[in-house]
Order: structure tokens, then C-alpha cells, then sequence
């Protein structure tokens, strides 16, 4: 397969960042509620991570290794900043709906995870690919959260009514025990079929949410 | 006096920071397999917030807004609180190695805490003061570690259930959570 391709194929399935690396929960959790919402969440994040790789792995000879985490920060936090004002100006729907979570994007271990692991080894385009590949599979997953949480707890989907009118929605799934109770169920689907996820990290010792805590597991082994 | 009693309550129960908003999932998932580990990551967390609300705080209305620097406050606050969370390693290290020995290892996971960030840009969207700032930095941490030594403590009893295979690590501790969120949801009605 073309390598470039095989990136996608990675990001979208092979090691989908949510349902199989488990990371970025927080946003996932929090704008699952409406599909529209997993798609705004989940675009803006990609439009971070394509240019976050691509700054990243341009700058990969430049930026001394001491100082390497700071950076990424600074670059990732101007990124979003970007993004921020822009949805504002342009999409202020999605603005509004996301809030809080478009600023905290800066946190998403997604992000700072593919800069460590990928873009500061790798040449742009392939980097740039990578970013495509994981937020579009971060993207799918939130939708798809966002689509079951919405058609059961609200009855839509993107907006239209699906349900006929005499059954009533489960309110608590678009509430937020539900947002728990959907990631536990999609974890219990996917381990009953054998497809193995890396759930691990998320509940034993350090939760491999990023590069910084990675040391410090390492620390706290010792 | 009554205003700020319920910014402190509704930062620690009613909006709770992991249970409702879902902020420091990563750690609440993470650390919450031992309950003295969680008891320390919650100390650790209560002692960071608080100084990095103020901090935040102080930052906003004497620099950023004055200068109608608003636009960046999210690289300001994140660089802040990486900063901050080093300072007060190395200041715990020097003056008190006793707390620093209990609360050491958790101070850098802080930093990638989307906790600290939220409460800090949550604090100057709704215009808090100085003092509203520190209180719902505090009271979020409160309620922090409350949802974290209460997960730890039903953590322990889940080790010694036979569940079924499917439901093993992850999808049970979640589940747990789902319904501490649902117990948390009572504090809703709470109209003080």
C-alpha cells in the first residue's frame, strides 16, 4: 500500500485514536451529544493536527530536543487560537455549541501525542497525511457517538426527527452519565467481537495521555 | 458572602468538574486504581488550581485585558500553568520534602490537566473577581477529588467481582462513573 495512504488507513481505523488508542477522551465525553457537534468538534481538532504536524515536522531540525514539549505548546496554542477566532467569525453556531471545549483543544492528548510520536520523526506530507488520518478518526468516532447519543436521547439525527412521535427519547443519554455510559458500551462491543484496544492505558497507572506524563510514569515506576 | 458560598459549592457538587464537564478525565480514569494515589493527586490538584486561579486571575485583569490582549488568553494561561506547576515542584522540593514525597510525581500530570485550563478560562468568561476566581478554583478541586477518592473506594470493591469478560478494565470503571454522574445530577436541584 501507497504510504501515504496507509496513513489514513492507520488514523481511520488501524489505530483510531479514540476507539482504539483511547485518547482525547475529555472532548469526547463533553460534545457527544448532538452528531453536529462530534463534526464541529472533531473538524476543528483535525484543522489543528494537520497544521500542528505540518508546523511541527517542518520545524523538527530546528527545535532543540530539551525544549521540544514547550514549543509544541506555544505552536499548538496558536494554532487553536486561530481556529478559535475563526469559528467564531464564521461558524458561530459551532462556536457557541462547543464553547469551553474549542480553547481546550490545546490539551486534546491527540495532538501533542502525534507530534511526539509521528511529526518530529517524519518528513511534512507524510506528517500532514498522518493529521488527516487521526482527525478524521477522531471525527468518525465523535460522530458516531454524537448519532447514538442524539437518536436515543433526543430522538433526531443532525437535526431531523427520526423517532415517530409517540416514543420517548431516554433523556439520560444526552446527559452526562450518558456520555459515560455510550464510551463503556462502544469498549464493551468492541472487546466482545475481540478487537483489541489499548484500554489499558486508560485505566491502569499512568493513562498514556501524553508525552509529558510519559516520563513521570516512568518516575513513578522507579 | 452569599454569592461567593455558592460559587465554592456549585464548583465542587452541582457543576462538578469531572462528573459534569468532564475536564481531568485522563487522571480520573488513571490514577483512581489506588485511593491513596487518588487522595494525593486530589491534594495535589486542590493546592495547583487554587494558586493557578489566582495566578490566571491576577494575569487577565492586570495585563491581558488592559492591553486588549483577550485573544491570548489560551496560550497565556497554558504557558502559565506549565510554568507554574514547575515552580512549585521546585519550591516544594527546597522547603517541604515531606509533602513534596507525597505529592511529587502527580505535580507534572497536572500540567496536562485540562482541569487547570477549563477553571482558569471558565473564571474570566464569567467575569469573576479576584476572590470568585480563587473560591471556584478551589471549589472545583474540592470536587475533583471528591469524584476521585469516591471512584477509588468503588474501584476497590469492583477488583473482587467476578465481572464478565467483555466488561473487565475500562467499560466497568466508566460505567461507575456513569452512575456517580447520575448521583451527582441530584445536587441540580440544589437552589441555595
Amino acid at each position: 500500500m501507497n504510504k501515504y495512504v496507509e496513513r489514513l488507513y492507520n488514523g481511520l481505523i488501524k489505530e483510531n485514536p479514540t476507539m482504539v488508542l483511547m485518547l482525547g477522551m475529555c472532548p469526547t465525553l463533553a460534545v457527544s451529544t448532538r452528531a453536529m457537534n462530534g463534526i464541529g468538534m472533531g473538524l476543528s481538532t483535525t484543522a489543528v493536527l494537520i497544521l500542528s504536524n505540518l508546523v511541527i515536522s517542518l520545524l523538527r531540525k530546528v527545535i532543540p530536543d530539551e525544549v521540544r514539549l514547550p514549543s509544541y505548546i506555544v505552536i499548538v496554542a496558536s494554532l487553536v487560537t486561530v481556529t478559535e477566532l475563526l469559528l467564531e467569525a464564521y461558524i458561530p453556531s459551532v462556536y457557541e455549541a462547543l464553547g469551553i471545549y474549542i480553547p481546550l483543544i490545546v490539551v486534546n492528548c491527540i495532538i501533542l501525542g502525534r507530534a511526539e510520536a509521528f511529526a518530529n520523526k517524519n518528513k511534512p506530507l507524510l506528517s500532514v497525511m498522518d493529521g488527516v488520518g487521526m482527525g478524521l478518526g477522531f471525527t468518525v468516532a465523535l460522530t458516531l457517538a454524537g448519532l447514538f447519543r442524539e437518536v436515543l436521547g433526543n430522538g433526531t439525527a443532525f437535526g431531523f426527527r427520526i423517532l415517530p412521535s409517540g416514543v420517548q427519547p431516554i433523556a439520560i443519554f444526552v446527559q452526562p452519565p450518558g456520555a459515560f455510559l455510550v464510551i463503556a458500551l462502544f469498549i464493551v462491543i468492541m472487546n466482545a467481537i475481540g478487537i483489541k484496544t489499548r484500554q489499558k492505558k486508560l485505566v491502569e497507572g499512568c493513562d498514556g495521555c501524553c508525552s509529558t506524563c510519559a516520563s513521570t510514569c516512568k518516575e513513578a515506576e522507579k | 458572602m452569599k454569592a461567593l458560598i455558592l460559587i465554592m459549592i456549585s464548583g465542587a457538587l452541582i457543576n462538578n468538574v469531572v462528573l459534569n464537564q468532564f475536564l481531568g478525565i485522563c487522571s480520573f480514569l488513571g490514577v483512581s486504581k489506588q485511593m491513596k494515589a487518588s487522595a494525593s493527586l486530589g491534594a495535589a490538584v486542590i493546592f495547583v488550581l487554587t494558586i493557578a486561579s489566582a495566578v490566571a486571575s491576577l494575569l487577565y485583569d492586570l495585563v491581558l485585558a488592559p492591553l486588549g490582549l483577550d485573544f491570548m488568553k489560551t496560550i497565556v494561561f497554558i504557558l502559565v500553568i506549565a510554568a507554574l506547576v514547575q515552580i512549585v515542584e521546585m519550591f516544594l522540593k527546597k522547603t517541604s520534602p515531606a509533602v513534596y514525597k507525597a505529592l511529587g510525581i502527580f505535580l507534572p500530570l497536572i500540567t496536562t490537566n485540562c482541569a487547570v485550563l477549563g477553571v482558569a478560562l471558565t473564571n474570566v468568561q464569567n467575569g469573576y473577581n479576584f476572590i470568585e476566581c480563587v473560591l471556584s478554583g478551589f471549589g472545583t478541586a474540592v470536587g475533583y477529588t471528591i469524584a476521585i477518592v469516591l471512584l477509588a473506594g468503588i474501584r476497590s470493591r469492583i477488583q473482587e467481582t467476578d465481572l464478565p469478560e467483555p466488561l473487565r478494565g475500562a467499560p466497568i470503571v466508566l460505567i461507575s462513573a456513569a452512575l456517580m454522574s447520575i448521583a451527582f445530577m441530584g445536587f441540580s436541584g440544589l437552589n441555595i
